[in-house]
């Protein structure tokens, strides 16, 4: 089946002055994960509050598998679930507690919901902390509980909020995990990140999101070959040398040269990866000293700069308090 | 991680369930939470019998020339004040609940909206038992004596439970509408104040001047106080009975929805 999950057009979330999301339009297709990759504050938890039916929009027309999320919010939390960025579980209770009151809230008989309860446990690998308190959790632990407990009845659609964000290499990986075989089971997840490589490891398609908008969308591989293959960062010792050192990549590279935000940093955007040792070597035979260096895919930030010209400015997710300053990611 | 076990249980997505069964799961979280944090009890164990002990023996003499006479007198009034302060905590606590991330999954999951209100309220009535039980236990210990029957001494019991359960709805909707959890207990205490100390809870009212005598017999908590007083030890009147019911089914029909529609406005 490959109908539509999630449709908005035109959606507007206002708070004060600033509008969190300025007319978004979206169509994320039912199965796999869809990315939304961007900064904090773009808009990304507002726009996913608002089709988790947790808020409100102030204009336009949001759907969840044809239902619209105003008019007919029970049909969409019947068939969504969602991970916020904060934990979602009670504190006081225990993992397996949490899971259970969950299963028993939404229909489990008693018995099925210590199944099912002790099921997810185990899937997520928690079941030797199950009856651990869960302020006696870590972060990475945490957030397993957080998604298990999004899943105690299977949604058709599951919001991640920022998931591995603040957690360690290998919490990571267990999280994609459990995205990956939700997804497998037919499960379809919009996924907010910061991290590219996350978006690109996880999404077949993505949208990028900044200050309320959509500045691109696609697959991960289109949005990748609009930005460059790779990138080569190099952190300087002294930052005076930076014009020297960003005319030397400039020759090696092409035109595709930033000085990065740190004033000691240079990017360069590289499509053909053999030529990165001779840059480096070119550098260090001009005496232009190096702190350190490092080729990879390219940032957000790149990402940013790329597309949009700017690089991602941090500002507060607009969508965590009313009271923040309204100051949107602007150049 | 065995992902055979992620596999998705869609037969048991659940029809709709009834409030009740909602609430009632709810109740038994905020029951394991009070179970985890026994201070919870402090207010309605503790406090009864502090009062008992001062008001008693500190006052009793001075006020009903024997402190046995006095504790007759005041002792079914001791157990509405106690229980009746005791409700201010379910809004000072539901405030900094709400506040947590655990009522946005609340508020994600097909559930009535009011599920996590009514649960949270259900559950207190363990509290306010407490209380009550408390408070004729301990007064039984040091001498009080009902004279009626044990059918019209529960009915007096109950009467304090229901009373309390309406009222809370009032400190439920101020944790709603308040900003800090602070206000909720200072406007929950002063509105408190003259709503115990200004009835037949302490002293005869016809002690007092005309004025507050105007006052006392106008106020809710003096039918409250005389019905169970009456149940508890004879002459009960069965106008003080059906106000005191009256008053609880008015506040609730009130301030339940008004809590809840509040709440949903928190979102």
């Amino acid at each position: 089946m490959t109908g539509i999950a999630i449709e908005t057009h035109e959606l507007v979330k206002q708070f004060g002055d600033k509008r969190a999301v300025d007319g978004i339009d979206l169509v994320v297709p039912e199965g796999g994960v869809y990315g939304f990759l961007g900064p904090n504050g773009a808009g990304k938890t507002t726009t996913i509050q608002i089709l988790a039916t947790l808020m409100r929009p102030d204009g336009g027309t949001a759907s969840v598998f044809g239902h619209d999320v105003v008019r007919e919010a029970d049909e969409v939390r019947s068939m969504v679930s969602l991970t916020g960025q904060y934990s979602s579980v009670d504190e006081d209770l225990t993992g397996r507690e949490n899971l259970q009151l969950l299963g028993r809230v939404l229909g489990y008989s008693r018995a099925d919901a210590r199944t099912r309860c002790d099921d997810l446990l185990e899937a997520f690998g928690l079941t030797d902390a199950a009856t651990k308190q869960v302020k006696r959790y870590s972060g990475g632990m945490r957030r397993r509980l957080d998604i298990a407990a999004s899943i105690v009845v299977t949604p058709r659609l599951l919001f991640l909020d920022e998931p591995t964000t603040g957690l360690d290499p290998r919490s990571r990986k267990q999280v994609w995990d459990i995205v990956r075989a939700l997804t497998a089971r037919g499960t379809t997840v919009l996924l907010t990140t910061q991290y590219l490589d996350e978006a690109d490891q996880l999404a077949e398609r993505i949208a990028v999101i900044d200050t309320g908008r959509i500045i691109a969308e696609g697959t991960s591989s289109a949005l990748k070959s609009s930005v460059g293959s790779g990138a080569l960062h190099v952190h300087l010792i002294d930052p005076g040398d930076r014009p020297r050192a960003i005319d030397i990549l400039t020759r090696a590279f092409g035109d595709e040269v930033f000085p990065g935000s740190d004033p000691a940093d240079v990017t360069g955007r590289v499509d053909d990866r053999s030529k990165v040792p001779a840059a480096l070597a070119t550098l260090a035979a001009d005496g232009v000293e190096l702190a350190g260096f490092s080729y990879g895919q390219p940032t957000l930030d790149e990402v940013f700069l790329a597309l949009t010209g700017h690089t991602a400015e941090e500002t507060l997710e607009a969508g965590d308090s009313t009271q923040n300053d309204p100051e949107g990611a602007v150049a | 991680m065995s992902a055979a076990t992620l596999v998705p249980d869609r037969t048991t997505t659940p029809a709709p369930f009834p409030l009740v069964r909602h609430s009632a799961a709810l109740a038994g979280r905020a029951l394991k939470k009070m179970r985890r944090t026994p201070e919870q009890f402090f207010d309605v164990t503790l406090q009864p019998i502090i009062f008992i002990v001062v008001f008693v023996y500190l006052f009793g003499g001075a006020i009903a020339g024997s402190t046995h006479d006095y504790l007759q007198f005041v002792l079914p009034g001791l157990m509405a004040q106690t229980v009746l302060f005791s409700t201010i905590a379910i809004g000072v606590n539901l405030n900094t609940d709400i506040k947590e991330g655990v009522f946005d999954r609340f508020r994600s999951l097909p559930i009535p909206r009011s599920a996590p209100l009514v649960g949270a309220v259900a559950a207190e009535g363990v509290r306010y038992a407490t209380s009550i039980a408390v408070t004729l236990g301990f007064g039984y210990v040091i001498g009080y004596r009902a004279t009626t029957n044990v059918w019209s001494v529960l009915a007096g019991c109950a009467l304090v439970l229901l009373v309390a359960w309406a009222l809370c709805w009032i400190a439920v909707f101020l944790g709603m509408v308040l900003r800090e959890s602070g206000s909720v207990q200072g406007i929950g205490f002063i509105a408190l104040f003259p709503l115990t100390f200004g009835s037949s809870m302490f002293v005869d009212p016809e002690t007092m001047p005309g004025w507050l005598q105007a006052w006392v017999n106008i106020n809710p908590v003096t039918h409250l106080t005389d019905a169970v007083r009456g149940l508890f030890t004879g002459g009960a009147e069965s106008g003080d009975i059906l106000i005191t019911l009256g008053m609880a089914g008015a506040i609730t029909a009130v301030f339940a929805p008004l809590a809840v529609r509040a709440y949903r406005r928190k979102a």
